[in-house]
């Protein structure tokens, strides 16, 4: 679809997502609180995977070590919220940072595999320290965003928006060019006079902001942090079937494949533990048969066949 | 006139193999050198050492006078060295003239749109190159021929001061070749210098102004390309000297019962053509060189053949069709390929890779063959609990045939058992051979660069030449008739 006829329509889905809260109650509103901001780790693991080839198993490390970080200065130290909103982005960048010197000497699986031995040893440290991190139980927060079901909407769906147009001009830019190049082929990319490791470097310090932002946020959404909602592997899985379910390398897509998870897993709880085998298993088969993703047709570079 | 690259004792060496030794050339700017040497003779090597892919582990690589030599990729590319890749590898997702934009991008990480400037600049390259047609379409849809275009169109853009072009004409039909040359030849005219790596002299002799030919990583012989061609050296790495015919017992020829028929035989590589109508024979015991230059389509045949790439055609063996058979029940009928990649299993010792090929023979069968197999390649029975990774080039090969005739094949199909092996080994290998030509019925199809080690043993020679045969014959008429194209 051309960028053109993109905006409009994306700016009066928008519209209409802002006016919700005037139309549906605040149940329906905190699950697409929460799909919000897992929209924008999604967001920022497609700018990784899709763009800089990068594939990260354990998105819920760089969101654990933001959310935590937050939390942990809120509770103990009493920061604002503002303060400890930058701080756990902060963390999360230089989290990204240490995951990023191996990505670029390794390759393929081995990278992944640390990945998701730095969410393992991320779980493993809070529940060792559960002293002060609460280990399995948790932490409270005391501060909330406002304990408005309104106001917290609105947060989470102005800060999808912003992330998400970051993230997708970002995608479009040259930047963006030059990301996908060095992922695809990287001896092409510095044959052409990139430095490879410096644009990825970069990809992964933009990716972990976001992804510990939305950790962060999420914490004074919810008012109490725990390994089972930021940092458990399964978060980390979840975060990727809705990347990939919504389209990989869309940017965009992610944001809507998590809204679709979080509302597909609420409306089959019911069914209990088999609502977790069932989006399982679609997403399975959407990866087998349908590997574009929700918005991989529609957003399909603008090149003619 | 002072020149724009100048190399000087580049040396690389792969553990123990060496891969550049000690080689030393200079191109000035407005100058064409080619870079000539069959498989494996490491003039890849030194244009990635000039690209900085690789590090060499000596020697110097001045771009006008400062040493680039260990720089890494981007830095020695900003300083003006572009390289034209013989594999066009795009990207998926963005169309010919982004790509063409992207090789226009400076190093930047702040850069969040592309003025109009930029995109002019791509609208001109792809004029140039002759993509203008189809600078909105993604490269999965280009024919082969465009995307080599596209490569051409992005040095242009990064315009820099040296150009390496590795292997411009391989897979392009003659038209191409011209279209190529004068593209190619332009960047000379605008005074880069252009380093040219290519298998033949032959192939680039009408552009280049100089020559340099390398083999094994030695610098053989430097000149004109004329002066080359008629270099004794070069001569002898090529067609090894005079081609020397074995005497061998009469085997009938095609009088023979045909074993295996291919019949107008054509595969498709996405928008390549591999193999083109392609019809030979192999009469029983009968010794069949296929000779052809690099991507001439000798794999693609024999993969057809032995069922690992689709193909249209028939493929007859012993009078039946083969085709709908999968490639493990034509192997086990007795078509048995020892590829050009000998894929060895490296952990596992040499006994233990022949224990595999014999692996459905009854015991006694496998301990007979086995003994058979040490006697003709020695060297294997004194290897026999070495891990394979550890042999030399020579040896794997000589296990890679060994492990194939364990399973006992009634047509044994060797792809380029020479490549990138010392002469000294070619001969031990050669003997081999003809002692397995020699003692047993073999049928053996052979798919050969080297002439001088694919002649002595056929019967007949079939010349492959992108993707046709374009020759067929006896070993003693080959090199009047069909020996030129081969320096």
């Amino acid at each position: 679809m051309r960028t053109s006829r993109l905006y409009p329509l994306l700016a009066l889905i928008l519209l209409c997502l802002a006016l919700l809260p005037f139309g549906v109650g605040g149940y329906i509103l905190g699950l697409l609180t929460v799909g919000y901001y897992y929209g924008v780790i999604a967001m920022a693991w497609d700018l990784l995977f899709g763009f800089a080839g990068e594939v990260n198993f354990g998105p819920s490390f760089l969101v654990g070590v933001g959310a935590y970080t937050a939390a942990l200065l809120n509770h103990y130290q009493h920061w604002p919220i503002w303060a400890c909103l930058i701080a756990g982005s902060l963390a999360a960048m230089v989290g990204g940072m240490v995951l990023a010197v191996p990505a670029l000497k390794l390759k393929g699986p081995y990278f992944g595999l640390i990945t998701l031995v730095a969410v393992l040893l991320l779980q493993n440290m809070l529940v060792l320290f559960s002293g002060v991190t609460g280990g399995e139980i948790g932490l409270d927060v005391p501060d909330v965003l406002t304990i408005s079901d309104n106001g917290n909407y609105w947060y989470a769906l102005g800060f999808m928006t912003i992330s998400g147009a970051i993230l997708f001009g970002l995608s479009r830019s040259p930047t963006g060019l030059i990301l996908q190049a060095s992922g695809q082929d990287a001896i092409e990319a510095s044959a052409l006079g990139f430095n490879v490791a410096k644009h990825k470097m970069v990809a992964f310090a933009v990716s972990a902001i976001f992804s510990g932002l939305a950790g962060a946020m999420l914490i004074f959404y919810l008012a109490t942090v725990s390994v089972g909602t930021v940092v458990d592997l399964t978060i980390g899985a979840q975060v990727i079937i809705a990347a990939v379910m919504g389209g990989r390398r869309t940017i965009l897509g992610a944001a809507l494949g998590s809204v679709l998870l979080i509302i597909g897993n609420e409306l089959l709880r019911p069914i209990g533990q088999l609502a977790t085998f069932f989006v399982s298993a679609t997403a399975l088969v959407m990866i087998l048969f349908f590997p574009g993703g929700f918005l991989g047709r529609l957003l399909r570079p603008e090149g003619r066949e | 006139m002072t020149p724009l690259l100048e190399v000087k004792g580049l040396t690389k060496r792969f553990g123990g193999l060496i891969a550049v030794s000690d080689i030393s050339f200079s191109i000035a700017g407005g100058e064409i050198l080619g870079l000539i040497g069959p498989n494996g003779s490491g003039k890849s090597t030194v244009m990635k050492c000039i690209m900085g892919i690789e590090r060499p582990n000596a020697g110097e690589v001045l771009l006008e006078g400062t040493n680039v030599a260990g720089w890494p990729t981007h830095k020695i590319a900003r300083q003006g060295i572009g390289i034209v890749f013989q594999h066009a590898r795009p990207l998926h997702r963005q169309t010919v003239l982004e790509h063409i934009i992207l090789a226009l991008l400076p190093d930047d990480l702040l850069m969040l749109r592309a003025n109009r400037a930029v995109r002019e600049r791509a609208e001109m390259i792809a004029e140039r190159v002759g993509l203008a047609a189809v600078m909105h379409r993604l490269p999965r849809t280009l024919p082969f021929a465009d995307l080599r275009r596209l490569e051409l169109g992005k040095a242009i853009a990064r315009n820099p001061k040296v150009v390496l072009v590795d292997e411009p004409f391989a897979g392009l039909t003659a038209t191409e070749v011209g279209d190529f040359s004068e593209l190619i030849a332009s960047f000379r005219a605008e005074g880069h210098a252009v380093l040219l790596v290519d298998h033949n002299v032959k192939s680039v002799a009408a552009l280049v102004d100089r020559a340099l030919a390398m083999y094994l990583g030695e610098y053989v012989a430097h000149g004109t390309a004329d002066e080359v061609m008629r270099n004794e050296t070069v001569r002898r790495v090529y067609l090894g000297g005079k081609l020397e015919v074995a005497a061998r017992p009469d085997t009938g020829g095609l009088a023979r019962k045909p074993l295996l028929g291919v019949d107008n035989l054509s595969v498709q590589y996405g928008k390549a053509q591999a193999l083109d109508s392609v019809s030979i024979t192999v009469g029983e015991g009968e010794f069949v060189s296929v000779v052809g230059l690099n991507g001439a389509g000798k794999t693609t045949l024999f993969n057809a053949i032995s069922g690992l790439v689709a193909a249209s055609g028939t493929v007859t063996w012993n009078g039946q069709s083969l085709a709908g058979r999968s490639a493990a029940a034509i192997a086990r009928g007795g078509i048995v390929q020892c590829p050009e990649t000998r894929e060895l299993f490296g952990e596992l010792n040499v006994r233990e890779n022949l224990d595999l090929g014999g692996q459905h023979l009854p015991k006694e069968v496998s301990a007979r063959q086995l003994a058979w197999l040490f006697d003709l390649f020695p060297i294997l029975q004194e290897r026999q609990n070495q891990a394979a990774r550890t042999l030399s080039g020579g040896e794997q090969q000589m296990l890679a045939i060994a492990r194939a005739l364990m399973m006992q094949p009634k047509l044994l199909i060797l792809d380029e058992p020479t490549l990138g092996l010392a002469p000294v080994i070619l001969e031990q290998l050669s003997k081999a051979l003809e002692a397995l030509r020699q003692t047993t019925d073999i049928t053996v199809l052979l798919g050969e660069q080297n002439v001088t080690f694919a002649l002595p043993h056929a019967d007949r020679v079939y010349v492959l030449e992108h993707a046709r045969i374009v020759w067929e014959g006896p070993p003693g008429r080959f090199a009047e008739e069909a020996g030129a194209g081969y320096l």
